[in-house]
């Protein structure tokens, strides 16, 4: 199967800092992929690198064969790559149902003229835009938050929020940064279970950042692991799980315990 | 509290339709029984401002002037609004069934009859009037960049001036005869049909000049934006000063009359409609979510950039559209109107209504317009009230009066009788 996303040997340097060296990944159709390592390895620099946030010094990007290094960050989500961010970026006074509606901006056709004048067209495309949000938000359980700021929902809520709205923007790759980072154990499981039905329902591939080992293990078919910018392993679970340089760099050399 | 709560209950009942009908009995008490009643209560005449500036220019005439609002304004909308409350709700349910931009329609031509009605009993409530309306206009689209959109701008009475001069340009070169530009070149009688056209081109002209400030903030925002902003205002101001061939600092006169109240008014509307439409559609919310967190709107899809040009280039329009009125109802402008004074009165209507809200705009544009009206003999002392109303409203509440609200249509205009007044909502 081709894939769908192929970084080829990307390195990027901040001033004279090298904060990824020779990075390489492919992710195929369907693929959970996670991305593991101790903090300030460089794993969220990869997630912008390839977003678009930062454009990387060398190497290249292609998702589905198309050049995506030096594009836009908003053209890159609109060709399929969404992403949920480490601290939630949420936009605070904005409504539940609004965080979904926005995220189909990409999609929609009517133009400015449209959305100021209220034509038939613009009212029709928002119709269904609230319609499908909805249906997202029932997806992700929080339909019953859909009227209210999303600064009153408890965390977890606020989570799936954020992953709804990634999914509004129909991704084929999803960009997972530290889903669970701050979740009670409660909400972990949760967790797992939507981003099982994601990856189920939607047919998306995910690639994944995440500290916690048994999440990971569980999801993930591939993980890569990295230390101070550079992939030191890659492999099944079972295989990072006992490789002797990824206990020593992030798990903790053995004899220290 | 127990009391005002009751009474407020009591008034409950009474949908928009019903409000209208009150004020406007006050109305037709006043037109028909004004001179009367003033006589009896020995007012020189008809207070214009509801008495506040005869209240304030001679202390005696104050329970006058207070006898005066009770009998021509408070007790008739009162009473007649409540006790035909069962009648309006009834054509308020009416109404609702009608398609909401007929029931709308309705419900504006009815309120433009009677503000007509109590403008025209004298010249002074109707460039009031028309002030106010203009001034709703500037802070609707003041509050699209600095509310919706979150940057500060300071450059929105430069792109008043520009709307203005530029349709003052041309209704002068084009329909008047004036010592300026000459002979018109076009049959003045054909003048009122062009003027839209002339305020569209006055506001695409303000449109074009906001892009100087659109531009830079794709890189900048918070305080460098308002200092760009703020010179921006300089150089539309100064330019201007410097322009012998539009009057310079002399500034521009005799454009036609234009602007009447019918004209202001269907624009006001326009723009209220427009900005209603764009900011509860998913390109306006763009906005929000650019002002909110940039980085993730430019995640989920959303070309911030555009988002940020339309932002300015629509509120300036609408500026330049206002600013092209007031030119037309003041029927001179010069650049010394375009000034500091201006940009502080049109930010603290923004920021006492309340910011990322269309009613909140509203009810800042009017109640500082009037409040500085009716405060006029005060004179120097106004200029510590008002700021001291506003300073209050910032400690009490920091996103103004009413902020981040949806203008809901429908639900002003729905019946309210009990059984829905007490219902979940």
């Amino acid at each position: 199967m081709a894939p769908l996303l192929s970084v080829k040997n990307m390195t990027h340097y901040f001033g004279g800092l090298r904060a990824v060296n020779d990075f390489n990944l492919t992710i195929k159709p369907g693929e959970i992929k996670g991305l593991i390592g101790p903090n300030g390895a460089g794993k969220t620099t990869v997630f912008n690198l390839i977003t678009g946030v930062y454009i990387p010094t060398e190497g290249t990007i292609e998702l589905e064969g198309v050049n995506i290094k030096g594009v836009e960050t908003h053209k890159i989500a609109a060709m399929g790559l969404g992403r949920t961010f480490q601290n939630l970026a949420l936009w605070r006074h904005m409504s539940v149902l609004d965080h979904v509606r926005l995220a189909h901006y990409s999609q929609l056709s009517y133009g400015l003229f449209g959305a100021f004048f209220g034509t038939p067209k613009c009212r029709q495309q928002e119709r269904e835009v609230i319609d499908n949000s909805y249906r997202l938000l029932e997806i992700f359980d929080v339909d019953q938050f859909a009227t209210q700021t999303i600064g009153n929902l408890p965390y977890g809520a606020q989570r799936r929020v954020e992953m709804a709205r990634a999914m509004a923007t129909k991704p084929k790759i999803l960009f997972l940064d530290e889903p669970t980072a701050g979740m009670t154990p409660d909400e972990l499981i949760r967790m797992i279970q939507i981003i099982r039905q994601v990856h189920r329902d939607f047919g998306v591939a995910i690639f994944m950042i995440e500290h916690r080992m048994k999440f990971v293990m569980d999801l993930c078919e591939t993980i890569q692991t990295m230390v101070f910018g550079e992939v030191i392993a890659e492999g099944e679970p079972e295989v990072i799980q006992n490789n002797p340089e990824v206990i020593e760099a992030y798990l903790g050399k053995e004899d220290l315990h | 509290m127990e009391t005002v709560k009751k009474f407020l209950q009591i008034f409950s009942v009474v949908p928009l339709a019903g409000w209208l009908l009150g004020v406007f009995s006050a109305v037709l008490i006043e037109y028909y029984l004004g001179d009367l009643i003033s006589y009896y209560l020995y007012l020189p005449k008809i207070p214009v401002l509801f008495g506040t500036l005869i209240m304030l220019k001679k202390p005696a005439l104050i329970p006058s002037a207070l006898a005066y609002d009770l009998i021509v304004y408070v007790l008739p909308v009162l009473l007649v609004g409540r006790l035909l409350a069962p009648a309006t709700n009834a054509l308020a349910a009416m109404l609702e069934k009608m398609p909401l931009w007929l029931a709308t329609l309705i419900h504006l031509a009815a309120f433009y009859g009677i503000l007509h009605m109590w403008a025209g009993i004298n010249d002074y409530r109707v460039l009031v009037v028309k002030l106010t309306m203009i001034a709703i206009i500037l802070t609707i689209s003041l509050n699209v960049i600095n509310g919706y959109q979150g940057e500060f701008s300071c450059s929105h009475p430069g792109f008043m001036a520009l709307g203005a001069y530029a349709s003052s340009t041309l209704t002068l070169l084009l329909f008047a005869n004036d010592k300026m530009f000459g002979e018109p070149l076009l049959d003045p009688a054909l003048g009122p049909w062009l003027f839209p056209l002339i305020l569209i081109i006055g506001g695409g002209v303000a449109a074009l000049g906001s892009l100087i400030v659109a531009i830079p903030s794709f890189r900048t925002r918070g305080d460098y934006l308002a200092i760009i902003s703020l010179a921006f205002l300089f150089i539309v101001k100064s330019a201007i000063e410097n322009l012998e061939i539009i009057g310079g600092p002399r500034g521009m006169s005799s454009q036609p009359n234009y602007a009447t109240l019918a004209v202001v008014f269907v624009w006001m509307s326009l723009c209220i409609w427009t900005i209603h439409n764009f900011t509860t559609s998913v390109m306006g919310k763009a906005l929000n979510a650019v002002r909110d967190n940039e980085p993730a709107a430019n995640s989920m899809t959303v070309n911030t950039r555009k988002t940020k040009m339309t932002a300015f280039m629509f509120g300036a329009f609408w500026a330049g559209v206002a600013g092209g009125l007031f030119a037309h109802v003041l029927r001179y402008v010069n650049p010394g109107t375009f000034g500091l004074q201006k940009l502080a009165e049109i930010l603290a209507m923004v920021y006492f209504g309340g910011l990322n809200s269309i009613y909140g705009s509203i009810v800042g544009a009017v109640s500082i317009s009037v409040l500085s009206e009716a405060l006029r003999p005060l004179e120097l002392f106004k200029w510590i009230i008002i700021p001291l109303i506003l300073i209050l409203v910032m400690i009490y509440r920091p996103h103004g009066l009413i902020s981040f609200t949806e203008l809901n249509v429908k639900e002003v205009m729905r019946p309210r009788n009990k059984e829905r007044a007490g219902g979940v909502e």
